[in-house]
């Protein structure tokens, strides 16, 4: 009986414990890369407290845990008091409750226990095991999270705050819809939402999502970027446009929590791209593909699961220095002019391919997951040069010179109608 | 401003070309310069223990010093050029009658805000006498506003603490 909840509870203990100390030195990472990238040499003083000694300054983010449990926590006089509390936690609540169903390893043998333990089944690396809804929960929890943000941004009663909040609203579902429809794809291969089954599915034919449906693979990755609100993306907060976004008001412990459940999105995101596309603790070679295992290849999927998903992180962190933030309407122009369009296609080519799959396979002479891999790869080469040469992110709703007298329909003026007017034209 | 106002000079959108609309080459082209500078040589000093090299020290402008003559006596005639000259007004000369024959006055007390200070270097330049100088210590601290304000004495002792290292630029005695 005491096993039963036994079990979880520890699951649960190493996850949060895992996560919250993930996140603070991801802080750290996050801030030596942003030093390195700008040839500065980063955080590298704090060590060993009441010590001399330094550590690469790897004792940062206890002193910064320190600094901020410890600063003075300053409620403005004019927030909606309610909601300013509840904000922070939402968003924390609905960035940790999505890891309960994303798997963090494969499983541990049975055989590693002694028999007087009584158990008997391998135990599944996962928070809550057998979910058959995974998917769907993920993507309704980490929906929730887009609440903290506008909570956040209207109980702060600030304009910077405000537009931070109703930005994210409009990123939100400008990316909800393509991070969608990047899945159905996987899911459909799969024939499963659970994402345990989708990873050994990835294992068992050998072919990750990422090489099988390359079109799913960038949609997903940019809408992950979008959700997580990193940069090219990280519009809710634009430093330079809205001082801190939807936590400009905030100070103290609250900010702390947006900043973890900032920090837990770009982890969830990662484990979701590894999991779903870069087949999860599969590696050729390395890790086998079935459930029946030794304890050393269960540690090697964990170390495996774990490399794949601190590269994402640091292609995250590299790619915030190597873009420039979309602007508003760009980024929703991409989203819906592109990104789901993109989706769509890439959903389309997997349900012919998985109806149809073994004839087309058979007329081009391949196995059905390498044929399935070149339409893939054909399909995203096609959607991409198509993409280029219609340019549906041009919009027209730009500011037009107006017709001089009455109202004639649209279009833009000439240059030479306007007399006296003057152009600059590229 | 009204749209239609001929004073408006309208800028068209520039087109993107082929690469551009890709995304992919600018991405290459993103990350590869992050990746150099990832790896890049690092701009850092590491203040305490490593310190800024500075190119010429006689030029530098960090915190001042009276210079003293040949005889060891301050240099300063009190001709006030240099409380003239301050942009932030925060050199206090009090001049007195010189109790040597070379001179009219003296300064009394010399006394400069250095919190005030903004190290522009016009005193040195109005100095006829070569009397006020910059040097180049730079990491100037204290621990209150009132010791911040040096007076003659610590101001002569910065001379004596740096006339081996930065000699006086000019010597007409």
């Amino acid at each position: 009986m005491l096993s039963i909840f036994l079990e979880p509870l520890l699951k649960i203990a190493l996850l949060i414990g895992g996560l919250m100390t993930a996140a603070a030195y991801l802080v750290l990472l996050e801030r030596w890369i942003a030093a390195w990238v700008q040839d500065r040499l980063g955080p590298n003083r704090v060590g060993i407290p009441l010590t001399k000694i330094r550590l690469f300054g790897l004792g940062q983010p206890l002193a910064d845990g320190v600094k901020f449990l410890t600063k003075a926590e300053f409620t403005p006089s004019h927030v909606d008091t309610v909601l300013f509390f509840v904000a922070p936690l939402v968003i924390f609540v609905g960035a940790v409750a999505v890891f309960a169903v994303i798997p963090f390893g494969s499983v541990i043998p049975a055989g590693v226990f002694p028999a007087s333990w009584g158990i008997h089944e391998p135990i599944r690396l996962v928070a809550a095991p057998g979910v058959d809804v995974g998917m769907i929960y993920v993507f309704a929890v980490s929906s929730i999270a887009v609440y903290g943000v506008v909570l956040g941004g209207w109980a702060s009663n600030n304009k910077y705050s405000f537009l931070g909040g109703l930005r994210s609203g409009a990123q939100l579902i400008s990316y909800e819809l393509p991070l969608g429809l990047s899945i159905v794809g996987v899911v459909l291969t799969a024939g499963s939402l659970r994402l345990d089954v989708i990873i050994s599915h990835q294992a068992q034919t050998g072919m990750w999502n990422a090489f099988n449906q390359p079109l799913g693979f960038v949609v997903f990755c940019v809408a992950a970027f979008a959700e997580a609100a990193r940069l090219p993306f990280d519009l809710p907060e634009a430093e330079q446009e809205l001082i801190g976004g939807y936590h400009t008001e905030y100070s103290g412990i609250k900010l702390l929590m947006y900043m973890v459940a900032e920090f837990l999105h770009m982890v969830a995101a990662a484990l979701l791209i590894v999991v779903l596309f870069l087949g999860g603790w599969h590696f050729w070679g390395l890790t086998g593909s079935g459930n029946l295992i030794d304890w050393p290849v269960a540690v090697l999927r964990v170390i495996v699961l774990l490399v794949k998903v601190m590269g994402v992180i640091l292609f995250f962190m590299l790619a915030r220095w190597s873009w420039p933030r979309f602007r508003y309407d760009q980024l929703m122009d991409l989203g819906w002019k592109v990104m789901i369009p993109w989706g769509l296609v890439n959903l389309v080519v997997v349900a012919i391919w998985m109806e149809y799959g073994d004839h087309l396979a058979r007329l081009l002479g391949l196995s059905t997951e390498r044929s399935m891999a070149a339409a893939g790869w054909a399909t995203m080469l096609l959607v991409w040069l198509v993409t280029v040469a219609v340019d549906p992110t041009r919009g027209n709703n730009r500011p037009r010179r107006p017709w001089p007298t009455g109202n004639k329909p649209g279009g833009e003026r000439p240059d030479s109608a306007v007399p006296g007017a003057r152009t600059l034209s590229s | 401003m009204k749209p239609n106002d001929k004073h408006v000079t309208w800028v068209k959108t520039p087109r993107l070309g082929p690469a551009g609309r890709s995304y992919l080459l600018l991405f290459v082209q993103g990350m590869t310069t992050t990746l150099r500078h990832l790896f890049g040589r690092k701009k850092t000093v590491q203040s305490p223990e490593e310190r800024h090299e500075i190119p010429d020290p006689l030029i530098y402008r960090g915190v001042h010093r009276l210079n003293r003559d040949a005889q060891g006596r301050v240099k300063c005639v009190a001709c006030f050029l240099c409380a003239t000259a301050c942009p932030a007004h925060c050199i206090d000369i009090v001049a007195a009658e010189s109790p040597w024959p070379d001179r009219q006055k003296y300064p009394q007390s010399f006394t400069i805000d250095e919190l005030r200070c903004i190290f522009c270097g016009m005193c040195e330049e109005a100095c006829p006498v070569d009397a006020i100088e910059l040097t180049s210590f730079y990491d100037l601290s204290g621990k209150s506003r009132e010791e911040m304000i040096f007076d003659k004495e610590k101001l002569l002792s910065v001379y004596d603490q740096t006339k081996d290292a930065e000699p006086m630029r000019t010597r007409r005695d």
